[in-house]
């Protein structure tokens, strides 16, 4: 409508192209509307609850719902509302990071290896040498070489984040990279990338205005399952002994700790499931409406 | 007398007849162990999990009982000095087989058999898990068929470390023949399938899976046992393995279910199973680091007796941190009936536990008291510090549900007292293991607590009290091996290890057993005990017969087990 | 096209050789121990002594040559002998593994039939749902069909198998007492019976396995057919006159099944390298629970060459993903 009344007008912005698009998929502003609660809620929800994560009460153990604890109490009393809020800042960080770093990596690795005929033997040999790794010598080795050295660095537990998100990361971004390259081998031969070359195009310009945004659709998969992948991988990490340390809940580990008492006190196995599936949803639904927004073919639509 | 004894015998075996309907008549019986047996040969395992599977195919002279008491296997009966079984200097032990004993083959068991197993474990390249069993052996001699003679190099107290109990069972020579040293290796068949004189005999044999057995037609009771077949699953964890006995009944007998008593207890209240306790010397303690563990010192100095710890060689820290755990607390949440509150370092056999009560009850107060008085003042953090040395502690242990429990409430104890804790948990099988490259392991102790379980096999606790003679500590001149893991070191204690070496009088041993106990825990506090641990394992209601023991295999008296019809 | 497939076949000798010596570096880097498990009232000393007579004392390059020796000349003759009755391999040491003290190629052998049953199936099952599941909510993308999809799929994705695969034990074993919770690996099928049997104690492992495979692969034939149903070609085909079924089963899917490929491709090594969490919490016992046994062990030879064995898949499977993008767009050209 208002397309019409302004020819004249200067073009519009296309940030405001894509919010507008993005506003008008339901589902992803549901998505986005939770996701943005969710971090809220982690972000401030310790600074206001009473109860802190680690504040033990014996008295009060195995609890179920009540006012004094909405989500009720563990084994030793402590608030599980409280551990959630902690857990979810722990888990939506190392998700959201390990996510990025792995997708970086992968799209990377992917569109070089993808475009450049010379580099893809090399390329694609190191992702199957990634992908032959065993997963947990590697972390071991890993541990063993800069634990300390980080810790020193940054502190005990943001240099464990830093070592989380990293191990989560470099192990997990093959998947993309050969899912992008796949793509771009396509592509490349596709009629508008020929054009483009053959009119001089440089190949920064025609991998990030031509490439990039067709290989979009499978990154935004990648990025929705790799978050839940971070979040599970970091549960996997402290159940070995190789995460944070033990009094520092995460929602993975508030799901591991509580599959022993499925049968006694569902309701502990529930809010950590929940959580971590309301988030991936929510980021899922988030990237589908991204996705939509950013592809031009969809705008016009 | 004779005749009286005889009738007694032929009335037991009447009885014995009458509930048991005879060998092989109860069909099969399954068994699930949450950690899979990888070799039915414990010589070269050591596993407790392959030390127990294979005691069901093959036997030792003499094991303990549920009590601790030895009771004859394979041996007529057990060697003392009264009965002139032992010598009276205490270097020789001459055990006597039973008549007519057979493998599971047919052919006969001789003290052949017996000097060979001996013979198999201390061959230099054999790498044999059980060496220290054989330690001090000088010679096996064989005056007849059914005659051993072990000698020793010095006066041995306890003479009942080879062929008894689980560890060291007798092979036989005939199969094994081919496997001594370097070759061991090269025998799967015998190692996946040992020719005993158990009850049971392999017919299959999946390592790190499952085990298939049937009754051994060769066994020495002709009644026993009631179980034609047994199937033994390894593997999973032990919460699917409790399940599968006490709440799906596809199993019979769960093996050393580690899990929390409401879990347990809950699992119960299906009515399928019932779940058993039973208590041998296992105790879960804190370690004080006498040495500094300090990232800041260089690698040849840091954790070794060359650099003292800061605060902890001060005992009224040491005393302080015991006295602020509520250890029934402790056992209430991570043990239940499989625990027990302890201040000893050995709170078992009888003769050896010193059953202390000092440290049953929680004072923090008086902790505080003490702390304070010792000239250890708070700070604004509320952090304890004296001439600039803060108590701020490293409390590391290994990954386990209960473990980390246990940390939580502990570290909570210990901010009460001015305590700052940072806690650490390892990989077991990185803390466990002994890569001296590692800064995780527990011999290293790069932290200044740690908390593990240990024990001994068998009743008599000297080796494992001589674990804390000065120079037995981990350093790197030993890469890092050692037994005496919180470098205590007091010359008074090495003398009095001495003392107990040389005595053989079972009363002077208790007391000095007693003492050397004290020493560690009660007088100086560098070992704080907090959990005697029992073993949790679940049987089938309908499975008779079974008698928990933790002095020796589980599966000790497996030829009993009947099924309740 | 065959130059190609023959040069790849080349360079992935080499390759894999590379990739097994990375792994044995790390390995041998990591600080794990063979001894970790044994009991800790077994002395230091002793323990030295068993390590010894395992023969990790030797040099690392001894250690790796002798492991590639027994791999390459010795293992294939043990199979000729198995194969032709011949004796080539007699009184030859093969890969040893160092907590059973057995041939560790006995061992993947015996474990390959739980293996191919349980993981081989629930991939095809999680395939089989996963690809027209995906093309429909793509073809009807926002419908109720494509939500509940999308939310029954990314729970399930979200949802570890360490709790799913508890949640079905608690309900279907314990509570309804329909299916069995452990894993019979004795079991085998001879009749109708018993065939039912092996089904029975197969579902829980295979749908717990498969939701996981369904929410990958729906993700992605989700995603990229509905990049491809806005296309200029599609809107040509329909203009063209071509049938609706034509237009989607063949044009569309053609294109959009190229990340599928791969994702597929990628996680059929996967299959070989078993299901670790699945496998431990139904006792499967398959090669992931021999792989992660080992690893807590640290049984280097049993790792190394399982590990290296999945190297070989990855290498083999991911060549094949690339010849398949040749066939399924001919533009993609490799020389």
């Amino acid at each position: 409508m208002t397309d019409n009344l302004n020819i004249n007008a200067k073009p519009r912005s296309k940030i405001k192209d894509v919010w507008d698009q993005f506003k008008s998929h339901k589902g992803a502003l549901l998505g986005a509307i939770i996701f943005f609660s969710i971090v809220l809620l982690v972000m401030v929800g310790p600074f206001i609850w009473p109860f802190d994560a680690n504040q033990i009460d014996i008295r009060s153990r195995n609890q179920g719902p009540s006012l004094l604890h909405p989500f009720g109490t563990d084994q030793l009393g402590r608030d599980t509302l409280a551990r959630m809020m902690a857990g979810g800042r722990t888990s939506i960080a190392v998700g959201l990071a390990a996510m990025a770093l792995s997708l970086f990596f992968g799209s990377f690795i992917g569109v070089t290896a993808g475009f450049y005929k010379r580099l893809d033997g090399v390329l694609m040999r190191f992702t199957d040498l990634f992908l032959s790794l065993p997963l947990l010598p590697l972390l071991l080795v890993m541990m063993l070489l800069f634990r300390e050295p980080l810790s020193e660095a940054y502190g005990p537990e943001r240099g464990m984040f830093v070592l989380i998100v990293v191990s989560i990361g470099i192990t997990s971004w093959m998947p993309t990279a050969r899912i992008v390259r796949a793509d771009v081998l396509a592509l490349k031969e596709r009629e508008f990338v020929l054009a483009a070359k053959a009119s001089g195009t440089s190949d920064t310009f025609i991998i990030l205005r031509h490439i990039m945004p067709n290989v979009l659709s499978p990154i935004m998969v990648s990025a929705t399952l790799g978050i839940a992948n971070g979040i599970i991988t970091e549960s996997a990490l402290s159940f070995l002994g190789l995460g944070f340390p033990p009094d520092f809940p995460t929602w993975g580990r508030l799901l591991n700790d509580a599959v022993d008492y499925l049968q006694q006190f569902p309701e502990r196995v529930f809010w950590p499931g929940l959580a971590i599936s309301l988030t991936v949803l929510s980021i899922n639904y988030l990237g589908d409406g991204l996705r939509d927004a950013l592809d031009p073919r969809m705008r016009k639509r | 007398m004779r005749i009286k004894s005889l009738f007694v015998g032929l009335a037991a075996a009447l009885i014995a007849t009458a509930s048991f309907a005879g060998r092989g008549s109860d069909g099969n019986v399954s068994i699930i162990y949450w950690q899979a047996p990888s070799i039915l040969n414990p010589y070269l395992s050591g596993g407790t999990k392959d030390i127990e599977s294979s005691s069901m195919i093959i036997e030792p002279l003499a094991r303990y009982n549920e009590t601790g008491a030895l009771v004859p296997f394979l041996a007529e009966e057990i060697p003392t000095v009264a009965n002139g079984g032992v010598s009276a200097d205490l270097k020789s032990i001459t055990w006597k087989l039973k008549s007519g004993l057979k493998w599971s083959d047919g052919s006969a068991v001789t003290s052949a058999d017996v000097k060979f197993t001996g013979e198999y474990c201390m061959d230099p390249d054999g790498g044999c898990a059980q060496l220290e069993k054989f330690d001090g052996v000088t010679n096996i001699a064989t005056p007849d068929d059914r005659t051993i003679v072990v000698s020793f190099s010095a006066s041995k107290p306890n003479p009942y470390g080879p062929f008894v109990g689980g560890q060291t069972p007798i092979l036989q020579k005939k199969q094994f023949a081919n496997c001594m040293g370097a070759k061991a290796p090269n025998c799967t068949a015998e190692n996946f399938g040992p020719i005993g004189t158990g009850p049971f005999v392999v017919t299959e044999f999946k390592p790190n899976d499952v085990i298939q057995m049937k009754a051994n037609d060769n066994y020495r009771d002709p009644n026993k046992p009631a179980f034609a077949t047994v199937t033994f699953k390894g593997g999973g964890d032990a919460t699917a393995a409790g399940r599968s006995v006490l709440e799906t009944g596809e199993f019979d007998y769960a093996w050393n279910l580690q899990l929390a008593p409401e879990v347990i207890a809950n699992m119960e209240k299906a009515g399928k199973g019932v779940a058993i306790a039973g208590f041998g010397p296992l105790v879960e303690r804190l370690e004080m680091n006498m040495t500094d563990p300090s990232p800041s010192l260089d690698a040849d100095t840091r954790s070794t007796r060359k650099a003292p710890h800061p605060f902890l060689t001060d005992i009224n820290v040491r005393k302080a941190l015991s006295m602020a755990i509520d250890r029934p607390l402790l056992v209430e949440i991570g043990y239940g009936k499989a625990g027990d509150v302890t201040c000893d370092l050995v709170p078992a056999p009888d003769l050896y536990a010193a059953k202390n009560t000092h440290c049953l009850k929680q004072d923090i107060a008086g902790a505080n008291a003490l702390l304070e008085k010792a000239g250890w003042k708070k700070g604004s953090d509320g952090i304890r510090a004296k001439d600039g040395v803060k108590l701020s502690i490293l409390y590391q242990t290994s990954t386990n549900a209960v473990r980390q429990d246990f940390q939580a409430l502990i570290k909570e104890w210990w901010q009460q007292i001015g305590v700052e804790t940072e806690l650490r948990n390892l990989n077991a099988s990185v803390f466990f293991g002994g890569d001296p490259g590692s800064p995780d392991t527990y011999q290293k102790f790069y932290a200044d607590v740690e908390m593990y379980a240990n024990t001994f096999d068998g009743t008599d606790p000297q080796a494992y009290l001589s674990a804390y003679r000065c120079g037995n500590e981990p350093k790197p001149e030993s890469q890092w091996q050692g037994a005496n893991i919180n470098r205590y070191c007091d010359p008074a204690y090495d003398a009095l290890l001495d003392k107990l070496s040389a005595t053989g009088d079972l009363k002077k041993r208790g007391e000095i057993g007693i003492q050397l106990n004290n020493m560690l825990t009660k007088d100086s506090y560098t070992i704080v005990p907090l959990v005697h641990r029992g073993r949790v394992s679940a049987h089938a209601k309908s499975l008779g017969g079974v008698v928990l023991n933790t002095w020796d295999s589980e599966l000790w008296n497996v030829a009993d087990w009947y099924r309740i019809k | 096209m065959l130059t190609y497939i023959a040069r790849r076949l080349l360079i992935s000798i080499p390759t894999l050789i590379f990739i097994s010596l990375v792994i044995f570096l790390l390995l041998n880097l990591a600080p794990n121990d063979p001894m970790a498990q044994v009991p800790l009232t077994v002395p230091p000393e002793v323990k030295q002594k068993m390590r010894e007579a395992l023969g990790l004392g030797q040099p690392l390059y001894v250690q790796f040559l002798k492991w590639l020796i027994q791999l390459f000349w010795i293992e294939p003759q043990v199979f000729i002998d198995y194969m032709f009755n011949t004796s080539f391999s007699e009184g030859k040491l093969r890969v040893i593994s160092w907590q059973t003290r057995s041939p560790v190629m006995d061992i993947i052998v015996q474990r390959m039939p739980q293996t191919l049953w349980v993981v081989g199936m629930s991939y095809v099952v999680g395939i089989l749902i996963a690809i027209p599941i995906g093309i429909y909510s793509a073809y009807k993308q926002y419908s109720v069909f494509d939500q509940v999809g999308t939310f029954v799929t990314m729970i399930g994705y979200s949802v570890p198998p360490f709790f799913t695969g508890v949640f079905v034990i608690v309900i279907f074993s314990v509570q309804l007492g329909w299916l069995p919770s452990i894993y019979d690996t004795t079991h085998t099928v001879v009749d109708w019976e018993t065939f039912k049997i092996q089904l029975k104690q197969m579902v829980m492992p295979v749908m717990v396995l498969a939701l996981q495979t369904t929410a990958m692969i729906n993700r992605f034939m989700r995603a990229t057919m509905l990049d491809n149903l806005n296309q200029d070609y599609v809107r040509t085909a329909r203009a063209k006159g071509l049938s609706e079924w034509t237009v989607v089963m063949i044009h569309v899917l053609r294109n959009s099944m190229i990340p599928v490929i791969t994702v597929i491709a990628l996680n059929v090594p996967a299959i070989f390298g078993g299901a670790i969490i699945t496998e431990q919490v139904f006792k499967v016992n398959g090669i992931g629970q021999q792989l992660i046994g080992a690893i807590y062990a640290n049984d280097l030879p049993t790792v190394q060459t399982i590990t290296f064995m999945f190297a070989v898949l990855i290498v083999l499977f991911n060549l094949l993903a690339d010849i398949i993008y040749g066939i399924l767009d001919p533009r993609i050209r490799y020389d």
